[in-house]
């Protein structure tokens, strides 16, 4: 069970009308590992990404998460599986503090149930203060924990894209998609999101996938590299395979 | 555990002292009853804003059509009160028309308005709340309307003449009783995970989605109970005095009227729905003044106050916070929240 992969797709095609944006991609994400996806612009990551998290429903093919077939699924069913993801635009709650955001997304795993919550029972209670001490705890990891009771969107661009990671972690995943999360960030404060994302894998033991524009990023940390173009895979390797092969370069820059 | 018994033994017996004082008076002094009725207003009206801020300011989800849920609740309450008061007072040995036997009846009448207007919050809800976007506002605005010509075609409850054999049993203990309930209810929801996953739907339904909330199942728990209190209300202002339940009383301009609370107390805020709801209850009687010189004039100078303070304050009254007791302490010794 545990040496399966964790997520597989097998001749995952959406169509929408008559645009084919992903064309029978296959996919294995190993336990543990840190799979990087990668495109120019337009390529499909995107959507490879909306179709893994249940936003769209595949035209064909069929995902497999964990031994659970998902293709069906709904968005929040696929998150309490385990799989949690960021956006590529970051999509906080707005109106929330740091802390009310990491706590929002722990919703999932709560035992209490709404008549609970009406007559405010001791269980729903002490649940509340542990909900708020593990989101605490989260914050500390990501160091935002001094801006606990800030406006979210009161952080700065490179914090908010953390956040957002630690969001996603609150709901407890296995496998966390991380959609474009260097976009829009500086060379320092992307190398310090390389080193946590690692640090993720190897503490946290999760399963991460990737997606992403900038080179630096996937090259630097992870083991797998897939590239698609026009909705198709037209390499899949290592970092240093993938620098050389020749599909991925004229992908990149161009054909002759 | 003991503390929470204390404060609602307190509460149902602050409640109790006032509804004597209410009926019978204090020594010589007696209640104005036109103040009487302007109070109880409060009360209802405090128990409508509130119930509609939970599913419009906690939800985000824009329902037009709370006096639908009061019309269905308010007819059941009553129906039920008619056909079946006496004989439930009888059980305990009272009348309907005595205090003690009017309260009793009050309750399985209440429940059965609740469970009604929920019943029809579920059915309005689970299909428009699966939709992303403003269709709960047509459908709750389409589902008013019909109950309304609905009741206006059926003779049992005195069709478009009104509910003219409604007894009035509610009384000052009850209507309160009902707000404090509602608001408790509503808090109790805002600070709970239920409450945030609320907050989380109105701030963003894809991330929340994302996040393993499912969106449709919350919504569609809020407006249910959005629905049940709103019906509460109904079966509390229908049984006020005599003949209030009459298709008239209970169409649009009524929910758009409770919307207006909520928008000026400060959409969101439960204490700011409090607030709307006496403020609007009292505003356009305290203006009848104004009537004697100019009829109409009130209406007027009423319209003409909220159009300047969505202009000064659009966010309403009190915005999206809460009023707590912290706010009457002098500044420096308030402590420090953030």
């Amino acid at each position: 069970m545990s040496s399966a992969p964790l997520l597989v797709a097998r001749n995952v095609t959406m169509r929408f009308g008559g645009l084919t944006a992903v064309k029978s991609l296959n996919m294995s994400i190993p336990r543990y590992s840190l799979h990087g996806l990668i495109g120019p612009n337009g390529a499909g990551k995107t959507t490879v990404f909306n179709v893994l998290t249940g936003v769209y429903d595949p035209t064909e093919g069929e995902i497999e998460f964990d031994g659970t077939h998902i293709e069906r699924k709904t968005p929040y069913e696929i998150t309490k599986l385990g799989a949690a993801r960021t956006f590529q635009n970051i999509r906080l709650f707005a109106d929330m503090t740091v802390l009310q955001n990491v706590m929002t997304a722990h919703h999932l795993r709560a035992r209490q149930r709404l008549v609970d919550a009406v007559i405010r029972t001791r269980a729903s209670q002490k649940e509340e203060r542990e909900t708020r001490e593990r989101a605490m705890e989260l914050l500390k990891i990501f160091n935002l924990d001094q801006f606990a009771d800030e406006p979210a969107t009161s952080l700065p661009y490179g914090s908010q894209r953390r956040l957002e990671i630690a969001r996603a972690l609150a709901t407890e995943p296995k496998l966390l998609l991380l959609d474009e999360p260097a976009a829009g960030m500086n060379p320092l404060e992307s190398r310090e999101l390389m080193r946590l994302i690692r640090w993720l894998r190897d503490e946290m033991k999760l399963t991460i996938l990737l997606v992403e524009h900038n080179m630096k990023v996937v090259m630097g940390i992870c083991e797998t590299i897939q590239v698609i173009d026009y909705g198709e895979q037209i390499a899949i390797g290592t970092p240093g395979e993938i620098q050389k092969n020749p599909k991925v370069i004229e992908a990149y820059l161009g054909g002759g | 555990m003991a503390r929470k018994l204390l404060l609602i033994t307190a509460t149902v017996a602050a409640l109790a002292a006032l509804n004597y004082i209410f009926e019978y008076g204090l020594g010589d002094f007696q209640i104005n009853p036109y103040y009487a009725r302007i109070i109880n207003l409060i009360g209802i009206n405090i128990t409508l804003a509130v119930s509609l801020n939970l599913i419009n300011g906690l939800a985000g989800q824009f329902s037009i059509g709370h006096a639908g849920f009061m019309a269905v609740g308010g007819y059941t309450a009553a129906y039920l009160t008619v056909n079946a008061g006496s004989s439930i007072a009888a059980a305990f040995g009272a009348s309907v028309t005595d205090p003690i036997g009017a309260s009793i009846v009050m309750v399985p009448s209440l429940l059965a308005g609740a469970a009604a207007a929920a019943l029809a919050g579920l059915v309005v809800g689970i299909p428009s709340l699966r939709l992303k976007g403003d269709y709960l506002a047509i459908v709750t605005l389409g589902f008013s309307e019909i109950i309304r010509v609905i009741i206006l075609n059926i003779p049992a409850v005195g069709g478009a003449t009104g509910y003219t054999d409604a007894i009035p049993i509610t009384n000052f203990f009850w209507i309160f009783s009902m707000a404090v309930l509602t608001i408790v209810i509503t808090r109790n929801i805002a600070v709970s995970t239920f409450g945030r996953a609320l907050f989380a739907i109105r701030s963003d339904e894809i991330a929340a989605e994302a996040m393993g909330i499912n969106t449709t199942h919350n919504k569609v728990m809020a407006f249910v109970i959005s629905a049940g209190l709103a019906g509460v209300a109904g079966g509390l202002s229908g049984q006020l005095f005599a003949n209030p339940l009459s298709p008239q009383n209970l169409n649009f301009v009524r929910s758009i009227e409770v919307i207006v609370m909520i928008v000026l107390g400060g959409i969101g805020s439960i204490t700011g729905a409090v607030l709307g709801a006496t403020t609007l209850t009292i505003l356009p009687e305290a203006l009848r003044t104004f009537d004697q010189q100019f009829p109409g004039l009130r209406m007027v100078i009423y319209a003409l106050l909220l159009i300047l303070l969505m202009i000064f304050r659009p966010q309403g009254l009190l915005g999206r916070r809460e009023f707590t007791w912290a706010w009457l302490r002098p500044i420096r010794k308030r402590p420090v929240l953030e």
